[in-house]
């Protein structure tokens, strides 16, 4: 049977990805940001995972105002990224998984979570950035370690799902991917955040210790994380810091009780404090 | 208690069903800018381009003046004016310096001393306003 191993939080600014595909990751600036993925990627080494659940939020390039699914399963068989308005970035193309994704997609309906089916669906660096952080850099003829089931969440249009459904959802993905019959290693990323405001007068808005407490409850309290208020979340950590109710998704898919195994938080990346966390499901 | 009480939070709108209603046509045409064979129909001839998207005249004049606060304050997102302004050249980080009137050098220097502070920034009465 598959089974859920792990757990990954992590920030998917795109200026990372920039930092990334111009070979800017030496430089002062972005040293601290990679510095804090060293582990990470060894670890990802380790884990060689067959299969990362991946929960992020497109930027209205597979989904603008026309169409916005509050939950979005990728069931096609492979995603391009997208251009975005300055290019695609140079990464390979990701491949899904599908027949294990189509098992996802009939399981999660059967169970009250009315997700939105994508057959056909650009990437954007929301689902590309965590996967470059986490395996490093890889050349876009070459191939993700990885197939990928990627699962967008509206954050974009207020509401964003609360916290208490993406806990809850969580939990369904991980019925739903551990009833699957193959033997595969799957972890499930939460990505987005941590807090910052990217529009209008209060842009730049940090809160550094909301969202070291953010971390701690993702490891020992996430019912109370999953519990945290829309209102809060948009006055307490900006406009955009709602990205991490999808963390909450991630923390729903493990164990109640998880080892932390890393953790690291910097601010800044643009305008964004980057928060990353790595959660064992305890044995 | 307002009704929407997130409209308390100084300096910040909320992108919620009203504000997309009202900018429908302003982020579509935002978005149509993500691809370059619509950024050169667009540099080429800013007034035609326009005139596909039936905008009020205030989002149209805000579009052509690079309003950008006035853009927001008129139902456009953030992640649509950022196509505008990535056609114009101006990443998150620059726009970012313009909507708070810092100016791209401070706002850059505030973000490596840790971003704007939580204290003094939760409620529109420390910012003086209503």
């Amino acid at each position: 049977m598959a089974k859920i191993m792990a757990g990954v939080g992590c920030s998917h600014v795109p200026a990372i990805g920039v930092a990334m595909d111009t070979g800017k990751t030496h430089e002062e600036y972005w040293k601290p940001v990679f510095e804090g993925f060293k582990k990470s990627r060894e670890w990802m080494k380790k884990q060689n995972p067959d299969v990362i659940f991946l929960v992020y939020n497109d930027h209205c390039t597979a989904f603008d105002s026309r169409c916005i699914p509050t939950f979005a399963l990728g069931c096609g068989t492979e995603f391009q990224p997208a251009d975005e308005g300055w290019g695609p970035r140079p990464v390979p193309v990701v491949k899904n998984h599908q027949k294990m994704a189509s098992h996802i997609a009939q399981s999660l309906v059967l169970n009250e979570f009315d997700i939105t089916i994508m057959n056909e669906m650009e990437v954007d660096h929301g689902l590309t950035v965590p996967l470059s952080v986490m395996f490093g850099d890889i050349k876009q003829n070459g191939e993700w370690p990885a197939l990928v089931i990627p699962l967008c969440v509206n954050v974009v249009q207020y509401p964003a799902p609360t916290g208490n459904r993406c806990y809850n959802l969580g939990k369904a993905i991980r019925r739903a991917i551990e009833s699957y019959e193959e033997d595969l290693n799957v972890i499930i990323f939460g990505t987005g955040g941590m807090s910052h405001q990217l529009q209008y007068k209060r842009a730049g808005l940090i809160n550094s210790d909301w969202d070291k407490r953010f971390l701690d409850l993702m490891t020992e309290d996430p019912f109370g994380a999953s519990q945290i208020t829309h209102l809060e979340y948009l006055r307490e950590t900006g406009s955009e810091g709602i990205e991490m109710v999808m963390w909450l998704i991630m923390r729903g898919a493990l164990n109640e009780n998880v080892t932390e195994v890393h953790r690291h938080y910097h601010v800044p990346a643009s305008n964004t404090a980057v928060g990353h966390i790595i959660l064992e499901n305890s044995a | 208690m307002t009704k929407k009480e997130y409209n308390k939070i100084p300096g910040t709108i909320v992108f919620d069903a009203d504000k997309s209603r009202e900018g429908y046509h302003l982020n579509q045409f935002c978005i149509s800018l993500r691809l370059q064979k619509n950024r050169d129909a667009f540099n080429k001839n800013e007034e035609a381009y326009l005139d596909a998207y039936p905008m009020s005249k205030e989002q149209r004049e805000a579009v052509l003046k690079r309003e950008w606060n006035l853009l927001l304050e008129l139902g456009g997102n953030i992640y649509y004016t950022s196509k505008l302004a990535a056609n114009d050249g101006i990443n998150f980080q620059n726009l970012a310096g313009r909507m708070t009137g810092m100016g791209v050098d401070s706002y850059r220097e505030m973000m490596l001393k840790g971003g704007r502070s939580i204290e003094g920034n939760r409620d529109k009465s420390e910012w003086g306003e209503d």
